[in-house]
């Protein structure tokens, strides 16, 4: 038993021999748990996951003996849990709305029973190892729980239980490990959070991660198992832009961090996804979906490892072969509460306040993303998409630019769009992903093999365009060319038509890659009909005025991903609108070879 | 331990005074100086050990004697007795009634500090409240629940704009009755606060408002307890005798400034500009104190007030502000200038909630999509505006010219409206299509065709 000596914020300086870093400690009266994070001698610091207020010199402090680690067993999906895996729905049935300290609750129900079905190749007296698949639990309708052994267990299955029902506590088999040891195993096991799950190795990423987000998916493709960054100011979108991606996209499991954001973000994501459904398997989304919660006015410890906790849960679903996204919001108060605790350990800051490491622990954190094939022989991936809140919207501080270097895609929200409500406020030129030539395989496999040049010829487009403004600008429309003003409408119909995809456009929210490319090619078709009559002459005056732009900007609300007849119908019409400009700006006669050709 | 008075202060710095020989005090355990003029002031304990325990002085340490200084440990953290009788009351800054009437009496006592809100209890909001004010109404709607701030700058109107929030604030179909108010200055002047009161009392509120008051001359740390204080109130008036309670707060950065004169003293890590890093984490727990609970009746919805230094967003205030609220009303000073009340400058403000609790079953079908055509088609005014200063008005096109009319007209009659006009959601959207209806129907692209059919009244 050790005592508590000092207490300053959330660190304790503890008398607590023979602890090491890492450990968990329990300390006061209120029982209050937090983990070792420097020693010296006899005295230990440890920062604590709950509010110290109340706690005193003198008072009983002691080591548990693990480090920081999560539940993994089936009670985890549709869950919400707070930054150090309590169940935040329990506790509230249980000591009411405000989260009251030193409440321990078990992360997984205890009381729960499971219908457990073995795997039908596990039989006693076979070598297991670690990451096998010892057998299933349906925990929602669409997923199915994959029991693993845990990953360091090695040995001689003994006996496996029955198909029947079980408790996550109830013993399902004994392993005989190579000493000789017995090793119990149970529909769940423990693993720490700060320890990469293993794997037998690394796989390249080959799909995209569809999210129904034109720009996302059509310009700057993230793909299973990648790295992504959305930074901007505050309301420039990135929380809705996380919670469509959440919504909407191919992955088989959702792991949402709330990392020092709103509440009401959290009781968002709670309250509309049990009422939608996945478009890819029309069940409520909310059966594939878990949330780990450590808000901004939750205590700043449990903040740091929220972020440890949800990628450990993300690796735990993936080494069951499942697609994982998680996404985090925000990375940047996780960084803040890096910087808070260095800090207070008198570590030498060196930029903005943060320490030396924070470069490396970012990296650390974005190298648990990837996919990989697993112990158990299958293959998974987590993607990992983290917000970043740079302070004053300056992409040049240290967490934007340590995390730019990092990840693959980058998702840069602007500002100028957000406030003129051009959502999502994705800048068209200052994103980038280093997976387009891995997406445009699978787009020319399942779409068209056209993507990949229509994608380079709308971003043309779409820098040309930006030249030109900048003349605009200066000068006026009124000194373009009409091919100028021409590629500047037709830009804008980009924008306007394409890029921008209002989350609260009930039809419009998700679009699958089917619509995604039929708009595309549709706005390209009618810039390149235009080019043509300008090069013959048509002013772009008289082009701009045609009805069919502003209906082709309406498109993408009112056709619905899964019918797309009607919307064919329309493109098709395309030529057919150009046609009388055409008739009126096609050189007539003495062209005799055209003539030639009409009966 | 509590009776015991220690005279061993070892040394007073600022607000802070360090304690020898005293064994085991409680973390954030307030405390008792008596000093030799027979003074008593209150702290906190923010750091202890057995050989020294760090106290915070809210009133400051200034022509303290250590010598003659004698201290108590009180046990407890920093709590408020908590009553309906706190209705048409006045406190000072750390809660102690400064009106001349009696104290508050009554058992319940909490700890201002409160306690964080399950995220798995939070009810979303969704009502919407009728301000009254179009830019706000009609663009950037405030809920039930929510946290709103007035982004402001000095010598701008914010104290007008929210008492006309006060005043008008209600649900569609419901008396504005139903309302208590929180009101909460730190750092404001005297003239602030009897505005604040004077308009309280005009509409017949005071006996509703629970005042909190630390003002410009009254002690700087004593301002990190006043919004925990109101807030605790707050509280309780919503979530024990629900009570919807509208809570308005100035100055934020008047707080945050108390914030970092402390970390400061203390020796914290400076981030940005002097405030320490978790001013972010200091400011969310007062923030995230407003919103609604499940199987509650009552709520709190909170429009803090800051001003920003230098009328830069990007400052650490405002910008910790707007990453924690759910949007910000901004006030700008060109709008101002031209004389336009209230000068809300739309572009960058901002209501996150505004988009659940508009629409069809809330306010009016069209409301997301006229507002959505509004910022849009506000924003390319504004570009045209800044062409016409470039290359002169004569020069632009007459669609431009359009566009230019439909900016004014939209700052001169949307924006801009009496201090006492209270406009119906309803009066707001069609104000806003008389508007709209100066742009050519194609260029409406955010407004659905049966919309345009509907309510657009131009011929093309
Ligand atoms: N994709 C989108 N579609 C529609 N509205 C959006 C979208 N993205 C952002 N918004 C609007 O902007 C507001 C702020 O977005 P949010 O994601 O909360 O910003 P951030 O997390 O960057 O501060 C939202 O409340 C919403 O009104
Ligand atoms: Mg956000």
């Amino acid at each position: 038993m050790g005592k508590i000596l000092e207490i300053n914020g959330p660190l304790v300086k503890l008398d607590l021999p023979q602890t090491v870093l890492g450990e968990q400690v329990r300390v006061g009266r209120l029982g209050l748990v937090g983990e070792v994070i420097s020693r010296d001698g006899n005295t230990a610091l440890a920062q604590l996951y709950e509010d110290t207020a109340g706690l005193c010199p003198g008072e009983e402090a002691e080591g548990l003996g693990w480090p920081l680690s999560v539940e993994l067993g089936p009670g985890l999906l549709g869950g919400i849990f707070d930054g150090v895996q309590r169940p935040l729905q329990a506790m509230w049935e249980q000591s009411g709305d405000r989260i009251a300290r030193g409440v321990a609750v078990a992360s997984l129900p205890r009381g729960r029973r499971w219908h457990f079905a073995p795997d039908p190749r596990c039989h006693a007296g076979m070598p297991l190892v670690g990451g096998e698949v010892l057998g299933t639990v349906q925990e929602t309708e669409s997923i199915q729980h994959r029991i693993l052994v845990p990953p360091r267990v090695q040995g001689e299955l003994l006996e496996l239980a029955p198909e029947g029902e079980h408790t996550v506590e109830d013993v399902i088999g004994r392993v005989r490990l190579a000493d000789g040891r017995i090793e119990k195993l149970h529909l769940f096991h423990r693993w720490p959070v700060r320890t990469p799950r293993p794997f037998r190795q690394r796989d390249h990423a080959v799909a995209p991660l569809i999210t129904g987000q034109r720009i996302l998916d059509t310009f700057y493709p993230l793909l299973k198992g990648g790295k992504a960054a959305i930074p901007g100011p505050f309301g420039a979108g990135k929380t809705m832009l996380q919670h469509q991606v959440a919504r909407w996209c191919n992955a088989q499991i959702v792991i949402y961090v709330g990392c020092g954001e709103r509440g009401n973000e959290l009781t968002d994501v709670l309250e509309s996804m049990p009422t939608l459904t996945d478009p890819h398997t029309g069940r409520p989304l909310m059966e594939r979906t878990l949330l780990v919660a450590n808000t901004s006015n939750m205590p700043v410890v449990a903040r740091e490892a929220s972020i440890y906790v949800g990628i450990t849960l993300a690796e735990y679903f993936r080494d069951q072969g499942y697609d994982v996204v998680m996404v985090a919001d925000s990375t940047s108060r996780w960084a803040e509460a890096l910087r808070e605790v260095a800090g207070r350990l008198g570590q030498m800051p060196v930029e903005e306040g943060y320490p030396a490491y924070l470069g490396s622990r970012l990296a650390a954190f974005y190298e648990r993303a990837g996919r990989v094939e697993t112990l158990a022989g299958d293959h998974g991936s987590v993607t990992l998409i983290g917000a970043v809140s740079p302070p004053g919207g300056d992409f040049s501080e240290p967490v934007t630019s340590h995390t730019k270097e990092i990840i693959q895609t980058f998702w840069a929200l602007s500002k100028e769009l957000a406030d003129a409500r051009h959502y999502p406020a994705v800048d068209w030129l200052e994103s980038f992903s280093g997976y387009v030539s891995s997406a445009a395989k699978w787009w020319a496999d399942n779409i068209d093999p056209g993507w990949e040049a229509s994608r380079a010829a709308a971003l043309d487009l779409l820098a040309a365009s930006e030249e030109l403004q900048r003349i605009v600008n200066l000068v006026g429309v009124e000194a373009l060319s009409s091919e100028q003003r021409w590629t500047l409408e037709a830009a804008s119909l980009i924008k306007e038509g394409l890029l921008q995809q209002a989350a609260t456009d009930e039809i419009d929210s998700f679009a699958s890659p089917e619509k995604q490319f039929a708009l595309l090619t549709a706005l390209l078709d009618i810039y390149r009909q235009g080019m043509k009559l300008v090069k013959l002459g048509a002013p772009a005056r008289r082009l701009i005025q045609m009805p069919l732009l502003a209906q082709a900007r309406r498109w993408k609300s009112q056709h619905n991903s899964d019918d797309l007849e009607a919307l064919k119908v329309k493109i098709a019409a395309i030529p057919a609108a150009f046609e009388p400009l055409l008739l009126e700006y096609t050189p007539a006669a003495p062209s005799s070879a055209v003539e030639a050709i009409q009966p | 331990m509590k009776n015991i008075e220690f005279r061993t202060a070892a040394s007073a710095q600022g607000g802070l005074v360090v304690m020898a020989g005293v064994p085991g005090v409680a973390a954030g355990s307030r405390v008792q100086l008596r000093d030799h003029a027979g003074r008593v002031r209150s702290g906190l304990v923010i750091r202890s050990a057995n050989d020294a325990v760090l106290v915070e002085v809210f009133e400051g340490t200034d022509a303290l004697d250590l010598e003659r200084t004698w201290v108590r440990f009180l046990e407890e953290p920093y709590k408020l007795p908590v009553s309906r009788d706190m209705l048409g009351r006045v406190f000072n800054g750390s809660g102690r009634p400064c009106d001349g009437r009696p104290p508050v009496i009554s058992a319940d006592r909490r700890d201002i500090n409160g306690e964080p809100l399950n995220p798995a209890a939070r009810a979303y909001p969704r009502e919407f409240i009728q301000t009254g004010i179009s830019a706000i109404d009609g663009m950037n709607s405030l809920t039930r629940g929510q946290k709103l701030p007035i982004f402001s700058g000095g010598g701008l109107p914010h104290n007008r704009v929210a008492a006309q929030i006060v005043r008008q604030a209600k649900l569609l179909g419901e008396e504005a009755a139903e309302f208590v108010v929180v009101f909460a200055a730190f750092g404001a002047s005297h003239a602030d606060a009897r505005f604040f009161q004077e308009s309280f009392e005009e509409s017949g509120v005071l006996n509703k408002v629970v005042m909190f008051l630390n003002l410009a001359d009254e002690p700087v740390i004593e301002r990190l307890l006043t919004p925990r204080a109101a807030l605790t109130a707050a509280e309780y008036l919503a979530f024990d005798l629900d009570y919807h309670v509208l809570v308005v707060m100035t100055d934020m950065t008047a707080y945050a400034e108390a914030l970092r004169e402390v970390a400061v003293l203390r020796g914290d890590v400076p981030a940005r500009k002097g405030y320490p890093g978790y001013l972010y984490s200091d400011l969310a727990e007062i923030y995230e104190r407003a919103g609604r609970i499940k199987n509650r009746r009552g709520s709190i919805t909170m429009i803090p007030v800051l001003s920003m230094p230098s009328d830069d967003i990007t400052h650490p205030i405002p910008d910790l502000t707007g990453y924690i609220t759910e949007g910000q009303i901004v006030l700008g000073r060109e709008l101002s200038n031209q004389g336009v009340y209230p000068p809300v400058t739309v572009l960058p403000s901002l209501s996150r909630l505004m988009k659940d609790g508009i629409g069809k079953n809330f306010t009016r079908e069209d409301h997301p999509h006229v507002a959505s055509q509004l910022f849009a088609s506000y924003a390319k005014a504004l570009e045209v505006r800044g062409l016409a200063a470039i290359i002169g008005a004569e020069e632009l096109s007459d669609a431009d010219r359009r566009t230019l009319a439909f900016a004014d007209a939209f700052e001169r009659r949307f924006i801009n409206q009496g201090e006492d006009e209270d406009r119906s959601i309803h009066e707001t959207l069609n104000l806003a299509w008389d508007l709209l209806s100066m742009l050519p129907p194609e260029s409406l692209i955010r407004v659905s065709e049966e919309e345009l059919a509907k309510y657009h009244k131009g011929t093309t």
